[in-house]
């Protein structure tokens, strides 16, 4: 009974086109975002902000990245760990450079950064596609991390290899640093991922993101069309990197604290996030969400079950989170090849018309 | 000779021989993609999955003895026996045949017409679910496979190669493992197996028939299943094989899943669709990769085996998009 569009009049085509058409759903959502904002930060402590919602937060982030370059423009990068690591050097070589900079340009700037790097090692995909493309971008991958390892430039020449992100404040609270209060750390994530999930999703359906998806469906019929191939693979690249960039930069300096770079942006991280976007829904900004969370929580809620309340081992309770998050994935893929967000949507359509669907 | 150039024969002889065991991955690879367009990623952990598996029924492990100990609280862990070698490779290869069943059966069967990309997602998830079922099974510690492959340096080819220097030269002989050689000697039998394989079997037609046009195919009464289930049979074959060859070489542990890193390269030199191209991608990688770490990787600092020989497809990519041997690209609107 709640979720109803009778009553709910559009005079204008503005409102026609508006995110959230329905007016429940719109109001559903202010609220949820008013719980986040208002309510969240007074109740979080330690254990929710490490292990749940900042993480979440972050590869919120890196899913909106790798969606806008698969999921709307086709293209399949393996790279991303390679970026997010590009993201996180370019923040620490930055905050130890600048140390009067604001951290919040801070992580700007490493997003500009990995953009500008993501559209050199996205030259390839004028050339070639499909998986050609993505185990060319595994060579970023590989490359990249190799590169952070072995100049000692990027890591101040620590002696551990490690790169660990000075205390720095945003209107005089610390965010990044040990003594960073775990609100703090949440309610940065959860701006930078409001402003840019709402960035995003006007991006993809204006001009730019019509013609990443034109490229998506069909490159050569999206040429002939007048869409340029050359502006909108490398924009994507470049708007992909920039996200994923800013993902790291904050995966490191606000989550991690401390990293090193073969650990924490291993190749394993680029499947995650492919995971993220395809069990999410592939060209689909709630899709990024619905994804990372289901990636992040389930493992946690996995751990607590067996470890916690079966009081199995910890290597033991590993073996079989892998194998059920493998068998996930493979469940998805059978039951809704679209992903979470199509459930959601298939979900909405059903409630529009509950109880009387014929 | 001088010494300077009979090791530059030496490193070009070990990067042949490495080259041959990233084609043994390379190989599965292309059988499945060749059949159902399929980019099996998978291909690596199949390979540490058969090689967990023949450890374990060769030292008579019982299997899932953790988690039962963890359940029941007992300690058991193996049942006291040993199985010969070419037993347990029988066995192994049995329950690869049957992961293959129950894999088409479970999964393939409802993801026919998919978009490759979800294909591709769906052995990514099979990666994992089979990573942490082979450790569930047989533990994660490290195991040493013997399966009565001779290794170790050649002394005999030492003494050989060491007369061919110029006199007077401090030269020691080249050095050759004897378990790259059978690896070698392996994947030239196996090559020749298939390709007589394909040509004159009825079974080996119709899996070109398949990977030729799907539907003309199963047209002409070819069950698309069944071929699938031989394919998935033949390439866990092919996983076993490299699985013996790099677990005897190094150990049967995670780190072997991550060969199928490895022959990424391998394959898109080669070109998805060929088996020539698996090997000559392999061989090309193999050498490129050893010279490159001999000769350029002291100037930028060393271990550039990681991403060298992607660096190297790529190279050839941007020239030939389809790989060495790969099939060309028509596209049409």
């Amino acid at each position: 009974m709640l979720y109803r569009e009778a009553g709910d009049f559009k005079s204008t085509y503005a409102a026609d086109q508006q995110t959230f058409p329905i007016k429940s759903e719109r109001y559903l959502f202010w609220a949820f975002m008013a719980v986040a904002f208002f309510v969240v930060p007074f109740f979080i402590n330690d254990y929710w902000e490490k292990s749940i919602l900042v993480p979440l937060l972050v590869w919120t982030m890196v899913a909106l990245g790798i969606n806008i370059l698969t999921g709307y423009c086709g293209q399949v990068s393996l790279g991303t760990g390679g970026f997010m690591a590009v993201g996180a050097f370019a923040c620490y070589k930055l905050m130890t450079g600048f140390p009067d900079l604001n951290i919040v340009f801070v992580i700007l700037l490493s997003g500009f950064v990995t953009a500008g790097v993501g559209v050199l090692f996205g030259l390839p995909s004028l050339r070639i596609k499909g998986f050609y493309l993505a185990v060319a971008t595994l060579a970023a991958q590989f490359f990249l991390v190799w590169m952070f390892n072995k100049f000692p430039w990027f890591y101040n020449y620590s002696a551990s290899g490690q790169i660990t992100a000075p205390e720095r404040t945003v209107f005089g609270i610390a965010v990044t640093g040990a003594s960073s209060a775990p609100w703090a750390t949440y309610l940065i994530c959860l701006s930078f991922v409001f402003v840019f999930a709402w960035i995003a999703r006007n991006l993809t359906r204006g001009r730019v993101g019509r013609g990443w998806m034109a490229m998506r469906d069909m490159d050569i019929a999206a040429e002939i069309m007048g869409v340029s191939p050359f502006n909108a693979k490398l924009s994507a690249f470049a708007v992909s990197s920039f996200y994923i960039g800013i993902a790291g930069a904050l995966f490191f300096s606000v989550y991690l604290g401390a990293a090193e770079v073969t650990e924490a942006f291993g190749i394993e991280k680029s499947f995650t996030a492919l995971f993220m976007v395809i069990i999410g829904g592939l060209g689909s900004i709630l899709g990024s969400f619905l994804g990372a969370a289901f990636i992040i929580l389930f493992p946690v809620l996995l751990k607590n079950i067996m470890v916690g309340y079966l009081g199995w081992p910890t290597d033991l309770a590993s073996h079989f989170q892998i194998m059920i998050i493998g068998g996930m994935i493979i469940f998805f893929l059978i039951v809704e090849p679209h992903g979470l967000a199509q459930l959601w949507r298939l979900t909405k359509e059903k409630l529009r018309t509950w109880p009387f669907p014929y | 000779m001088s010494p300077e150039f009979l090791y530059f024969v030496e490193t070009v002889l070990n990067g042949l021989m490495a080259g041959v065991m990233y084609s043994l991955v390379a190989l599965g690879f292309v059988l499945i993609f060749k059949a159902s367009g399929i980019f099996n990623f998978a291909q690596g952990v199949m390979a540490l999955f058969a090689a967990l598996t023949l450890v374990g029924l060769q030292t008579g492990q019982v299997p899932f003895s953790h988690l039962i100990n963890a359940i029941f609280g007992t300690e058991i862990h193996h049942f006291g026996w040993t199985l010969p070698a070419f037993f347990a490779v029988l066995i192994t290869l049995a329950i690869m045949v049957l992961f293959a069943y129950l894999f088409e059966a479970i999964v393939l069967k409802h993801l026919v017409n998919q978009e490759p990309i979800i294909l591709f997602m769906a052995t990514i998830g099979l990666a994992y679910f089979l990573e942490g079922f082979g450790d569930l099974m047989w533990g994660s510690d490290v195991k040493i496979l013997d399966v009565g492959i001779p290794s170790g340096g050649s002394f005999w080819w030492e003494e050989v190669t060491r007369t061919w220097a110029s006199e007077g030269s401090d030269y020691f002989g080249m050095y050759i493992d004897k378990l790259d050689v059978v690896a070698a000697l392996v994947a030239v039998v196996l090559v020749i197996a298939l390709t007589f394989f394909s040509k004159y079997t009825k079974m080996g037609r119709a899996l070109r028939a398949v990977a030729d046009d799907h539907q003309a195919a199963q047209s002409v009464g070819i069950s698309l299943r069944t071929i699938w289930v031989l394919v998935w049979s033949i390439s866990g074959f092919v996983a076993l094989v490299a699985g013996i060859m790099w677990g005897a070489k190094s150990g049967v542990q995670f780190s072997l899943s991550l060969i199928a890193l490895k022959a990424l390269p391998v394959l898109i030199l080669g070109g998805f669709t060929s088996i020539p191209g698996a090997i000559v991608g392999g061989l090309i990688i193999g050498v490129g990769e050893k010279l490159a770490e001999l000769y350029v990787g002291p100037l930028v600092g060393g271990a550039i085996e990681n991403w060298f020989a992607y660096v190297v497809a790529l190279m050839f990519l941007l020239f030939r998009p389809q790989g060495l041997f790969g099939e060309k690209i028509i596209e049409r609107v």
